[in-house]
């Protein structure tokens, strides 16, 4: 609505330079709004300034829109501020510095963030041709937020002289945009459209969609020398009812009578316990009700409802269009054109958006449960303490960057450490309670189970409910951006790479090393194994405190993306078993597969039914106690004596 | 018979008689009927502590007996309160509204009469129509056998699925915990059509009943649980004995063994854990109009493990052992947590039973599974126990079998 | 979502106790003013709840320096329901019946509230709820001193509307009744500013989500039809620092997609590091960053009974503070404690806002309240960039065609949901 005001107003102030007024004038007059500004009604103050001429003006709303504008409490003058130790460093607004004064002095005016694009807009004319790259990459960011008609000439105009190539193809496109929006002529637009073929970035499909905005309208033939999108048969392109709600909207027929209208109807007629003859107390069923009125009807008391014929009769009557907003026929249909030949493109970056998604959650569940491939898959140890495990990882990560504030630094130093404290964790309870349950499966369950909820209310103590910031270094901000659409962010791409890394840590240890060798001999027969020089106990033990080990280092890379609470493990062991039971237990390229499953499956539910996540968790979980009945020993089986029992 | 079951069984007829001991006790103190000396609060508390004595029995039955550790009984609890809830909520709220719509000059549709329920019981969140779930509650001879069937029905096809796939041990575990954690996610959804996280609330008001006071009302759901709890013991007790108990042990101990022998394994634990899942319902059914409230975080799956950890404290393959760990934890843990317990300061620090309970309960978990698997029951005996460090009792893993004999 | 669980014997030793040792027909008039204070202090809801079970004694501490109430000393009743829902009813009927107190203070979730509320209304007992809620409810035993939506979410929609120039909505919550109830009275609301159907987007998430990554990147898809794209966000608790993390991965900046938050506050920011979160939005009643000196001296008073002078204060207590002094001042009006009178005193009293303004609380035991919005700083705090004049809160939304005949008053028509076109009390207990 604005977009169009301000290039009115500016003409208005453009066409009549008798009434322009000085800055002082104008900040005066409009005191009020500039203090207390709201986006409906600040254009004209904005612009009033703007055309001042002022050379201090353009420094003013700089000023205002970076909030360093204040009011001197004691008389009301007003200065650019600049942040000082002491208070506020104040400059007049005629650009001559007026000394200090302590921030109690001064109020700070606190535009929000409407206004402040306003003013972005308006400062376009003086920034655009600004010397510093950076300003005049914020007067396009002020044009990409709110184009305008009036932006098209000096936007060209700009774009000769531009000398950084960056910014010069980034006017181009902007010119681009704002042709095909605000062209002097036909073909000219239809041009710039068809130039953007398929481009998939996000603000071409912005500027190309409100061209082919349409509105649903209803008349008794169709009007001439409109632009139509489309007619409507009822019953087939649109609901009947939608269809004679239109007709009621645009007082072409008249409502029809709604239950809760017609009992209304019937209570204001009750003479003598009946209603049009039907006593009161059959009243309680609909098609005496109907009778009712109709008696009603009959003898003239109500209006008479339409009957299904007569709607019937109105919605022939009438036909019922999509017109587009944009009169021009020709700029439609190159709109149409180019977009669907973006469309196709779209989506297929959307799914492969979806992939990596799904392939991201994959790995976030991988890491979560390649602890639980050691422990469980291998030794056959149910660790219901795994999840805490994780969440020792993700505190020794909260505690390390309190003491380290460098967060590389500390990141570095909480990996090994994580690992460290975990795995020394993983041993005592190897050694305390699991050692001595080896036979009794069911009861380990039991047993971590009080160690699990232990542990939790330990941290609980420890480090209170709430979540505890662990934050990643500055070069895993932002995301790794193929496009506008494919994108993930750099902590996932981490946590990837680290998902990686441990399965071949894993592959590495099981099949390269003795250690790994040793386990394998363990876990098939340890009376054998022993008989053959190998010491069960310290196999069982060394192999609990790695699973345990890399639990925790699972647990700082999820406090990084997500949150450090002390229920962050139990939000991943149901979780973790299943990726290892759906996968195979015994074998990590299983454990892989599961989560690979899961995370998958999760994604495509959640594209399925993008408004309810919860949805998509419940039936994921169902489909894998499905998938369980029918593959008992999950994706990848072991066959023969590995199989166990 | 019967006279014989109980000779043969003399902890059966001993816990009876102290069930009625105990509830001609509580009765005479209590304000309903009594000298007012137990308040109705408290009331409360022991006929919930009641039902769930009740359902630490099936618990018992399935893993103390049969061997297998289900994870998913609470979840059958809950479900039970969810179909008496829906009743007791769509009875009570019909009142209202039929009250309300009364003022009005034409009487009212039975379809005005529904949408008024569904308006009320959803508010903005849901439609007018009440959705499917809701077919049967308008009746409670409809909907209150569904406490039975509809825990049952998923019990019979979840059992059915799972044992005939030879899904068991700690598999089994897992996936009956999957299970209990994929139905509170679907109740936690508000598209369920049962209230997603707020539940189902106002329970402890039965329709008909608005006069009574709660004091007596709550002595009757007292004395109905007490009854529920000495026919659950019966039934269960007369099921653990004789043969049937017999081959339930026999699964725990070999089950591949007994299927050698022309057993149907599958079928056995089938009955027995469609049986326990249909008890632990009724159980549920009578605890939540105590409790007033019910909603999805009770069936979050740590529900279903705690259970488990009253029945192992209190001695698993006794069914007196279940009911006092889940009298005995449930109440400890509620004092603890209530913040009545004294607070121990140790100068530098001072513990706060709020704070460690958990800790403690925990620790104390761990030592039970591993110094006393037979849990408090285990006192009974009154045996010198040898010194296990986690060895074995009998020839299998897990086998209680030396005390079993005469249990 | 997690539980602490079964809570059974709650004060099995002093229930038993209580009736033994003290004659409870005596003398009910001497002796100090009871005030239940019924707030989790442990389980998931411990972290808020906490906060504002201190706040409640730092005020009856404040009251009894002052020489108490009707020249009887106040005396604090702490105790735990433990973010477990039934233990809520069972604790509050121990209140009532064995502890004895004149009035309570506490519940956060909606869900504990209904829990309470037949125990409440079975025993006339008095409530003050400091959290702002889904409205849709009114209490002749309970006073809403927290939010009512026309008094957070239609403004901040407003605010979206009128100075952003927002076009297109996504409306993202937790799955449970508050985010549900006022995300569809927000889409009603927005239907009848003129927003399409189409150009509203929902979504409702579980308690403590963390994959954030497809919801977001839906949201900045939201874009490619040119539309200007605002969040409203509903999202409870810990899953808004996963959710606020991936917003700032992907580049969401306030500039391009300005998020509103309304259960994100300075309790919930100090769980973040905000510096990319600057200029987000979040509406309350109050923020800490306002200047005035009503609120200098609460902060002071607060941070010197805490004795920790980095502990932010937020909404709910202020709520408490309001709620608390009005109830004071009521008893003194009505020079008793008795529960009828004092609700009949309660209606129209005053008292300043420490935001500035007067409160006023209405025979719909609503508040009138102004409406504040802050865009995050990089400190963890807000900037007040709109202020509103006191809204009157209102029970039953106008916005829901269902609930916009209904109507709320104590005073006059004595009836918390009454049919306005019928001209009928629907009923006098509230729904549960």
């Amino acid at each position: 609505m604005f977009r169009f005001l301000l290039p009115l107003a500016m003409a208005v102030c453009l066409a009549l330079p008798a009434l322009a007024q000085t800055l002082p004038e104008v900040v005066e007059a409009s005191r009020a709004q500039i203090e207390k500004p709201s986006r409906q009604t600040i254009g004209p103050v904005i612009d009033a300034i703007a055309a001042t001429g002022d050379p201090s003006a353009a420094a003013m709303l700089q000023a205002w829109a970076d909030r360093k504008l204040g009011v001197r409490k004691a008389d009301g003058a007003m200065f650019l501020l600049e942040k000082t130790p002491e208070g506020w460093a104040l400059t007049g607004l005629d650009g001559h510095a007026a000394g200090t004064a302590p921030t109690s002095d001064i109020t700070d005016l606190k535009p929000n963030a409407g206004v402040r694009e306003l003013i972005g807009a308006a400062l376009v004319q003086f920034t655009l041709t600004d010397p510093d790259p950076v300003q005049r990459m914020r007067a396009l960011d002020a044009i990409a937020r709110s184009p305008a008609k009036s932006q098209l000439a000096p936007l060209r105009a700009s774009i000769e002289e531009e000398a950084d190539p960056v910014l010069k193809a980034r006017k181009e496109r902007l010119a681009n945009f704002l042709t095909l929006q605000f062209g002097d002529d036909s073909a000219t637009r239809v041009a710039a459209i068809e130039s953007l073929a398929g481009d998939t970035a996000l603000d071409v499909r912005a500027a190309l969609n409100p061209l082919l905005a349409t509105s649903r309208k209803v008349a008794v033939a169709l009007p001439q020398g409109v632009n139509i999108a489309a007619t409507l048969t009822p019953g087939k392109d649109i609901p009947r009812e939608a269809a004679y709600d239109l007709l009621v909207t645009a007082g072409l027929a008249p409502a029809r009578l709604t239950l809760a209208d017609q009992k209304t109807a019937l209570a204001a007629h009750v003479e003598n316990g009946a209603v049009g003859g039907v006593p009161l107390a059959e009243l309680a069923s609909q098609p005496r009700r109907d009778a009712a009125y109709e008696a009603l009807e009959k003898s003239g008391q109500v209006p008479a409802a339409a009957t299904d014929a007569e709607v019937a009769a109105a919605l022939a009557a009438h036909v019922y269009y999509d017109q587009y907003a944009e009169p021009d026929p020709a700029v439609t249909d190159a709109a149409r054109r180019t977009l669907a030949s973006i469309e196709t493109r779209v989506g297929l970056m959307t799914a492969a958006d979806l992939g990596l998604d799904a392939l991201s959650l994959a790995s976030i569940y991988f890491l979560a449960a390649i602890g639980l491939a050691i422990t469980f898959g291998v030794m056959r140890v149910i660790n219901m303490a795994h999840g805490e495990f994780i969440m020792m990882g993700a505190y020794t990560g909260y505690v390390v960057q309190q003491m380290i504030p460098n967060y590389t630094v500390s990141i570095l130093v909480a990996l090994p450490l994580a690992f460290a404290v975990t795995f020394a964790a993983g041993v005592a309870m190897e050694r305390l309670v699991i050692r001595h349950l080896y036979k009794r499966p069911l009861e380990t369950l039991l047993a971590t189970f009080g160690i699990s909820i232990a542990l939790q209310q330990i941290a609980k103590n420890i480090f209170g409910t709430q979540a505890r910031p662990l934050t990643a270094p500055a070069w895993l901000d932002g995301a790794l951006s193929f496009n506008d659409i494919i994108s993930i962010s750099y902590i996932r791409v981490a946590i990837f790479l680290l998902a990686l890394l441990f399965l071949g840590f894993f592959l590495w240890l099981m099949k390269r090393t003795r250690l790994g060798l040793e386990v394998r001999a363990v876990t098939q027969n340890p009376a054998m194994a022993a008989s053959m020089g190998i010491d069960p106990d310290r196999i069982n033990m060394l192999t609990f405190g790695i699973g345990s080990g890399i639990a925790g280092i699972a647990g700082v890379a999820i406090g990084l993306f997500a949150k450090v609470t002390s229920e962050l493990g139990s939000d991943y062991i149901v979780q973790s078993f299943m990726t290892v039971v759906v996968g195979g237990v015994g074998n990590i390229w299983g454990a892989l597969a599961g989560a690979a499953m899961i995370g998958g499956f999760q994604k495509v539910i959640e594209w399925l039914n993008p408004s309810n996540t919860l949805a998509a968790q419940t039936y994921m979980i169902l489909f894998i106690i499905l998938f369980i009945q029918f593959r008992p020993r999950g994706i990848i089986a072991l066959k023969g004596r590995a199989a166990g029992d | 018979m019967t006279r014989t079951f109980l000779t043969r069984n003399p902890s059966t007829l001993w816990f009876l008689l102290l069930l009625a001991l105990f509830t001609l006790g509580v009765t005479l103190l209590a304000e309903g009927f009594g000298i007012g000396l137990i308040p109705t609060a408290f009331v409360k508390v022991l006929g919930k502590t009641l039902c769930l004595c009740l359902v630490a029995l099936a618990m018992d039955l399935i893993w103390g007996y049969t061997g297998i550790l289900s994870l998913g009984h609470m979840a059958f609890f809950a479900l039970g309160g969810y179909m008496t809830g829906m009743w007791l909520m769509y009875a009570r709220t019909e009142e209202i509204v039929v009250q309300a719509l009364a003022g009005s000059p034409i009487p009212p549709t039975l379809e005005e009469v529904a949408q008024g329920v569904a308006t009320q019981i959803f508010g903005v969140v849901g439609g007018s129509d009440l959705p499917m779930v809701w077919s049967f509650a308008y009746s409670a001879f409809l909907q209150l056998p569904l406490v039975l069937i509809v825990p049952g029905v998923l019990a019979l096809i979840f059992g059915w699925l799972a044992f005939r796939a030879r899904v068991n041990g700690v598999y089994l575990s897992i996936l009956t915990q999957a299970m209990t954690l994929a139905l509170a996610l679907y109740l936690f959804q508000n598209d369920s059509g049962l209230r997603g996280n707020n539940g189902l609330s106002g329970l402890q008001n039965l329709p008909g009943l608005a006069e009574m006071p709660q004091s007596t009302l709550s002595i009757l759901f007292f004395l109905a649980s007490a009854l529920l709890l000495a026919a659950g013991y019966l039934l269960l007790a007369w099921v653990s004995s004789g043969k049937f108990g017999s081959a339930l042990r026999a699964i725990r101990d070999d089950e591949q063994r007994l299927r050698f022998l022309g057993y149907p394994v599958e079928g056995y634990k089938l009955f027995v854990f469609t049986l326990t899942a249909m008890v632990a319902a009724v159980a549920g059914a009578f605890y939540y109009p105590q409790a007033g409230i019910i909603n999805p975080a009770e069936l979050a799956p740590i529900a279903s493990i705690y259970l488990a950890v009253w029945v192992a404290i209190g001695g698993r393959g006794r069914l007196y052992g279940a009911v006092i760990g889940a009298a005995v934890v449930s109440l400890l843990s509620s004092w603890f947590t209530g913040g009545m317990a004294p607070a121990i300061p140790l100068g530098f620090y001072t513990i706060n039973w709020v704070d460690w309970w958990t800790v403690l309960l925990g620790l104390a978990f761990v030592l039970v599974t591993l110094f006393a698997p037979r849990g408090i029951g285990g006192l009974f005996d009154r045996l010198p126990s040898p010194r296990r460090h986690g060895a074995q009792l009998g020839p299998d893993d897990g086998a209680l079998r030396e005390k079993e004999a005469d249990a | 979502m997690n539980l602490t669980r079964r809570s059974l014997l709650a004060t099995a030793a002093a229930a038993l106790a209580a009736p033994l040792t003290a004659p409870r027909f005596a003398l009910a008039q001497e002796g100090p003013i009871k005030i239940g204070v019924l707030h989790s202090l442990s389980g998931t809801m411990a972290i808020s709840e906490t906060t504002l079970k201190d706040t409640m004694l730092m005020l009856i501490e404040e009251q009894n320096a002052k020489g108490g109430v009707l020249g009887r000393q106040l005396e604090a009743v702490v105790v735990d329901p433990a973010s477990d829902w039934p233990l809520f009813a069972e604790k509050a009927r121990e209140l009532l019946t064995v502890s004895k107190v004149d009035v309570m203070f506490g519940c956060w979730t909606s869900v504990s509230r209904k829990s309470v509320l037949p125990v409440i209304e079975e025993l006339n007992g008095l409530l003050f709820y400091p959290v702002q809620y889904e409205g849709e409810e009114s209490s002749k035993n309970v006073f809403y001193t927290g939010a009512a939506p026309n008094q957070q979410a239609i403004p901040a929609v407003d605010y979206f509307l009128n100075e952003l120039g927002i076009e297109k909505f996504a409306l993202l919550g937790t799955d449970y009744v508050y985010p549900r109830t006022t995300n569809n009275i927000l889409e009603s609301y927005l239907k009848s500013k003129g927003i399409a159907a189409e150009d509203i987007f929902v979504n409702y998430t579980p308690f403590g989500h963390s994959d954030w990554s497809k919801i977001v990147a839906d949201v900045v898809a939201l874009g490619a039809d040119g539309k200007k794209v605002g969040v409203v966000s509903t999202i409870n608790g810990d899953a808004n620092i996963g959710f606020y993390k991936e917003l700032a991965a992907a580049g969401v900046t306030a500039d391009k997609i300005p998020v509103v938050a309304f259960s994100v506050g300075e309790e919930e920011l100090s769980g973040l590091d905000t510096t990319n979160l600057v200029g987000h939005l979040a509406a309350w009643n109050y923020f800490m960053s306002a200047d005035t000196p009503e609120n200098k001296s609460f902060i002071e008073a607060w941070h010197k009974f805490i004795k920790d002078d980095k502990r932010v204060t937020n909404d709910p207590m202020e709520a408490h503070y309001i709620g608390f002094n009005m109830w004071v001042n009521a008893v003194t009006a009505a020079g008793t404690t008795a529960v009828d009178p004092v609700i009949d005193a309660m209606v129209g009293q005053k008292f300043p806002n420490l935001t500035g303004g007067m409160a006023e609380m209405l025979p719909n035991h609503h508040l009138t309240k102004p409406v504040l919005i802050g865009e995050i700083r990089a400190d963890g705090q807000f900037d007040i960039i709109s202020q509103t004049e006191p809204v009157p809160g209102d029970a039953w939304t106008d916005f829901l065609p269902e609930s916009a005949v209904l109507e709320s008053d104590w005073k006059d028509l004595k009836c918390g949901m009454y049919n306005t076109e019928t001209k009928t009390c629907v009923q006098l207990t509230s729904n549960y």
